[in-house]
């Protein structure tokens, strides 16, 4: 895949910049010669034409929603709708320093305070942040929040831990162990849930809370999640809710009322903002009374009709975000809740589990189904037993020949060989009918020809990439001569 | 009826007769109830799509801010965004895929990828990047994280002059990882004051140009810091006239990199830039894009050193970050490759020229001086006869500066600090000097004083 | 089949005990279930460690394989050429691709390592 490095010539430009009016030599001399760069950064030179060709050619060999089905599990990849782009791109939005006094910015805080308020209410707590600039951020953020308060009530160190079921996303433990807490994994009983006993021996005076993800990986709902909550809180330690699965019970059910003291949105999974390639996301934060003196600052309220910001807050833990988050992809999701309304935002979920579901029941009489019991929006199948040889790596990779981004794979780590697969509320039928009968023609393929499988993709920009290689001989930036 | 729930009647009918359930609710039969009953709507109707454009687009029209002519900077910068980067960014294979998981249908996104690791390396001088981190203040706690990790210590040396919502967010994860953060002086120039590095430093911040506007003199801090990192926080931009950090021994830099074709966006998404040496590989959080060949030899890229991340080392990861800024970084690309190295240049020469014409004239105003003679790019303090009432009158000429509380944060009293890029036009420049001109004239004399 | 000659763990490690040595790598189990070894970290020389207590790492391109110490000692030896070729653990994982040798503390300890039997019996049973 050539880069835009090995396309243009020298000299060649790409944009009309005006002139200087002063020689170059004399406004140089502004900077002190140590400072003054001596050789240009080896950036591209390309005409507009071929810039643009170039990154359409990029893109045309990528992947996406607009592309076709994507039924990767955990990470909600359903319609982007078109109106939220264009509003996002509103010059009254994109042209606002952050910086401008508040009375100079009123729109803008609208925006934050009427998703916070949406939000507050979704999760059904009294207290959020709009700053985490994703998921994983706002699970740090909560980290960090558990970390004042018990700081603050004089119980550390001694509340060390945080406790994680062994289905739980990576990024949960990482979070968790970059606060500076210790990571005790709970193991998931026979009905793939956390196991109580387990959980019960684990609850002590170290305890600073619990990272649960409702419904967890594997697309159950913690049946005993009142039971849960109760019990750490009981210990005095606090529940963090981690909502990448917020789509399976939006509408209908609300974090707050199973016990959730934190509870972390992604925009960029249940409210339809675009992924962007792995970002921009959003990852707001929702609390429970207890936590609310500590979330970061500034706070936004609202006094009559003005908005404005308050700092003064000195249990804060301060800043997590230069500014106020990331918030263009805040004005979607508020674009996105408002075009639901409540009934709508019932439906996702009725939707989203409806189609989990039916895939679940369609596909298990040819895949190993784990857990095999009611799900909410995805489902964990195994790709074992096969074949002699075959691995789940094989049918995701041709999964790709027949046009379907392949569903999450090696995750969760509880089950071996999994496919994780969630096909969101905007797949139409007809491609849930498809993907249907095509598992079962590369389970067939994986009994009559088993090539097919290990040497796929076969109809893909390129076959399979030797990703070892790429660790072994690392070219992590264009190696030009003489560099 | 959801307009982005595509299934009829008939659809929902069959799927819940494969299923065996009666209706959609029995989907949920495993909440518990008393959760279920617990639920309160939010009391919302659903609204039509011309409803909501209308509304959204009202709240965009209420900002008056956006009327204002930005010479605030601080931070952020109003430089041009060329529509080809926009135009780019609109391909929805861009921006409706996910993390390229799956290279052989991500060849787009790791090109790119890699394509801006190469960018961000040059600008740098450092030998490897990462695909972008949330923002220039992440990043850095991030890089203090890093040099934590591999030389010990527990202080972090910031100066006074590093941008103080950076400051405070820095602030917030050292604190979590129970680092102090000690403060390092500037002179009368603006410029950093380093004294004697002290027992268990893990790192020196040093931003460039700093809050002040004020290049900073990279040399020979690395020699003085020993294995404790360099760490350089920079404006992207300025470092297409700047000597890259790399040049001086920076272990990491890092930085915003909003100014590489982002618009302001009432400050997010931006763009974290993190970029470090190969011996701190291993170590370095974010996502990594590595040439390598397929199976028929063909030249293509995947997701490189993944053990790093959290989704395979979990607790021990060097850091927890999934989703980035991948699209901003993607812009940065684009913005970059537009320009070009002659480009790049001339938008900081164009920036520095406006704001040295500026600033000659404003000096030449009684009352009016630099808060520090150092030298500057496109960015400067400007102490005032009385910096609130300055700031007041700008804004009756529409024109929008950072404000006195920011430097106040930095120990500078009552004074402006104002941005100049190549958007800014000689009558835009004009009319500032007549603002403050008007206020030179109004103040009496024997008004100012001399400190 | 499994070298007859050396002793196991149940975390897939060999030991070839060599006068009051030992001598440690990862099994053919261990190497296969990782995939294509990219990276190995070893202890510093000198370093002493229990056992049981992580003494090296190996990692494939998604996975990441803790190497714990099958008895305590003092790391007397490593093998320098796998980090520099670490295949050789793919290659050869019972000869060129040892990782570090201990010089043991407590001999009693030698006896709580698998036979090559056991061994062979602990993996057949899905270990």
């Amino acid at each position: 895949m050539p880069t835009i490095y090995a396309r243009g010539q020298k000299g060649r430009k790409a944009l009309a910049l005006p002139e200087l009016s002063r020689p170059e030599e004399e406004l140089l001399r502004k900077i002190p010669e140590g400072m003054r760069r001596r050789e240009p950064p080896l950036l591209p030179e390309v005409s507009q034409p071929e810039l643009v060709r170039h990154y359409t050619h990029l893109s045309r060999l990528n992947y996406g929603v607009d592309t076709g089905f994507y039924p990767l599990g955990s990470c909600t990849m359903k319609y982007n709708p078109k109106l939220h782009e264009d509003l996002s791109r509103l010059p009254g939005f994109t042209g606002l320093h952050p910086l401008l006094p508040e009375e100079e910015v009123q729109g803008a805080l609208a925006v934050l305070w009427e998703l916070s308020e949406y939000l507050k209410g979704i999760a059904g707590m009294p207290g959020l942040t709009l700053q985490p600039a994703a998921g994983a951020h706002g699970e740090l953020t909560g980290m960090f929040l558990i970390k004042r308060y018990f700081e603050d009530r004089g119980e550390l160190p001694r509340r060390e831990k945080i406790l994680l079921p062994d289905s739980a996303h990576g990024t949960n433990p990482a979070s968790a162990a970059m606060a500076g807490f210790r990571v005790v994994s709970i193991p998931s009983d026979r009905r793939g849930m956390v196991d109580l006993e387990a959980l019960k021996r684990n609850l002590d005076e170290t305890v600073a809370g619990i990272m649960l993800t409702v419904p967890n990986t594997l697309g159950i709902f913690e049946e005993d999640i009142l039971e849960i909550t109760k019990l750490v809180h009981e210990a005095g330690g606090l529940c963090y809710f981690d909502g990448a699965n917020l789509n399976a019970f939006l509408g209908r059910a609300r974090p707050g009322d199973m016990g959730a003291d934190i509870f972390h949105f992604n925009l960029h999974k249940t409210f339809s903002t675009p992924h962007g390639g792995g970002g921009p996301g959003a990852g707001p934060l929702a609390v429970s009374e207890p936590l609310v003196p500590y979330l970061p600052v500034p706070e936004i309220v609202k006094d009559g009709e003005k908005f404005r910001l308050h700092y003064d807050k000195p249990k804060s833990i301060g800043r997590v975000h230069p500014y106020f988050g990331n918030f263009l992809v805040m004005v979607k999701a508020l674009a996105y809740i408002l075009t639901l309304g409540d009934e709508g935002m019932r439906e996702v979920s009725a939707a989203a589990a409806l189609a989990a579901n039916y895939l679940r029941v369609r596909l298990k009489g040819t895949y190993k189904l784990p857990y095999d019991r009611l799900c909410k929006h995805e489902f964990v199948l195994s790709g074992e037993g096969l074949g002699e040889g075959i691995r789940t790596l094989d049918i995701a990779k041709r999964l790709i020949d027949y046009g379907f981004h392949p569903p999450t794979i090696y995750f969760p780590l509880i089950v071996r060989e999994a496919l994780m697969i969630e096909p969101t509320e905007t797949e139409h039928k007809e491609v849930l009918d498809a993907f249907c009968e095509v598992m079962p023609k590369i389970a067939e393929e994986a009994r009559t020809n088993p090539a097919l499988l290990k040497e796929a993709p076969h109809h893909a920009p390129v076959r399979r990439l030797d990703e070892a290689r790429a660790v072994r001989q690392p070219i992590l930036r264009e190696p030009f001569l003489g560099n | 009826m959801n307009p982005y729930i595509p299934h009829t009647k008939r659809d929902i009918e069959e799927m819940l007769s494969a299923v065996g359930l009666p209706d959609v609710e029995a989907l949920f039969s495993d909440i518990p109830e008393e959760v279920l009953r617990r639920f309160k709507p939010l009391g919302l109707p659903p609204r039509d799509e011309i409803w909501v454009y209308r509304h959204i687009t009202g709240l965009s029209q209420r900002s008056t801010g956006t009327k204002l002519i930005p010479f605030l900077g601080a931070g952020l910068y109003d430089h041009y965004v060329p529509p080809v980067v926009g135009h780019v960014l609109s391909r929805a294979e861009f921006y409706t895929a996910y993390t390229p998981y799956q290279p052989e249908i991500s060849q787009g996104t790791l090109t790119w990828m890699f394509e801006y690791q190469t960018m961000v390396c040059e600008l740098t001088g450092m030998e490897v990047a990462n695909a972008s981190m949330y923002d220039g203040a992440t990043a850095l706690a991030e890089a203090v994280y890093m040099a934590h990790r591999t030389v010990g210590g527990k202080v972090v040396l910031v100066p006074k002059s590093l941008n103080p919502n950076v400051r405070e967010v820095l602030a917030t994860y050292a604190w979590a990882a129970g680092l102090e953060l000690v403060d390092v002086p500037y002179d009368e120039n603006g410029q950093l004051r380093l004294g004697e590095t002290p027992e268990g430093t893990s790192a020196l911040v040093v931003q460039e140009p700093n809050f002040f506007g004020v290049v900073e003199d990279l040399s020979g801090l690395k020699e003085r810091l020993g294995k404790a990192f360099l760490i350089v926080y920079v404006n992207p931009i300025a470092l297409g006239i700047l000597e890259p950090p790399g040049k001086f021994g920076a272990d990491a830099v890092v930085g915003e990199g909003q100014v590489l074709g982002l618009p302001l966006s009432f400050g997010g998404p931006l763009l974290g830039i993190f970029a470090t040496k190969m011996e701190h590989l291993r170590r370095m959080p974010g996502r990594l894009s590595g040439r390598t060949v397929d199976t028929e030899g063909k030249e293509g890229y995947v997701m490189a050193f993944q053990t790093r991340e959290q989704h395979i080392r979990r607790e021990e990861a060097t850091s927890n970050i999934c989703t980035n800024s991948a699209l901003c970084a993607l812009a940065a690309t684009v913005y970059l490759a537009a320009l070009g190295p002659e480009g790049l240049r001339k938008i900081a020469l164009l920036s520095l020229e406006r704001a040295h014409s500026l600033a000659e004239r404003i000096f030449s105003l009684p009352g009016f001086r630099p808060a520090f003679p150092g030298p500057f790019l496109y960015e400067f303090s400007v102490r005032c006869p009385d910096a609130q009432a300055a700031v007041r009158r700008l804004r009756e000429e529409r024109i929008a500066v950072a404000g006195p509380e920011l430097l106040e944060k930095c120990g500078v009293e009552n004074a402006l600090l104002v941005a100049v890029t190549e958007k800014r036009t000689p009558e835009e420049l004009d009319l500032f000097v007549q603002a403050l001109s008007s206020l030179a004239a109004e103040v009496p004399a024997a008004g100012f004083k001399k400190g | 089949m499994v070298p007859k000659e050396l002793r196991y763990t149940k975390d897939h490690e060999w030991v070839r005990l060599e006068n009051g040595k030992a001598r440690v790598g990862i099994t053919e189990h261990a190497q296969k279930s990782l995939g294509d070894i990219v990276y190995v970290e070893l202890p510093p020389v000198g370093k002493e460690v229990k056992k049981g207590e992580r003494a090296a790492t190996v990692e494939s391109v998604k996975a990441v394989g803790e190497v714990f110490a099958p008895v305590s000692g003092k790391v007397v030896e490593v093998n320098e050429t796998v980090t520099k070729s670490p295949d050789l653990i793919n290659k050869d994982p019972y000869g060129q691709g040892w990782l570090f040798v201990l010089a043991i503390a407590d001999s009693k300890e030698v006896e709580t390592l698998l036979t090559p039997e056991a061994y062979e019996e602990f993996v057949k049973g899905g270990g």
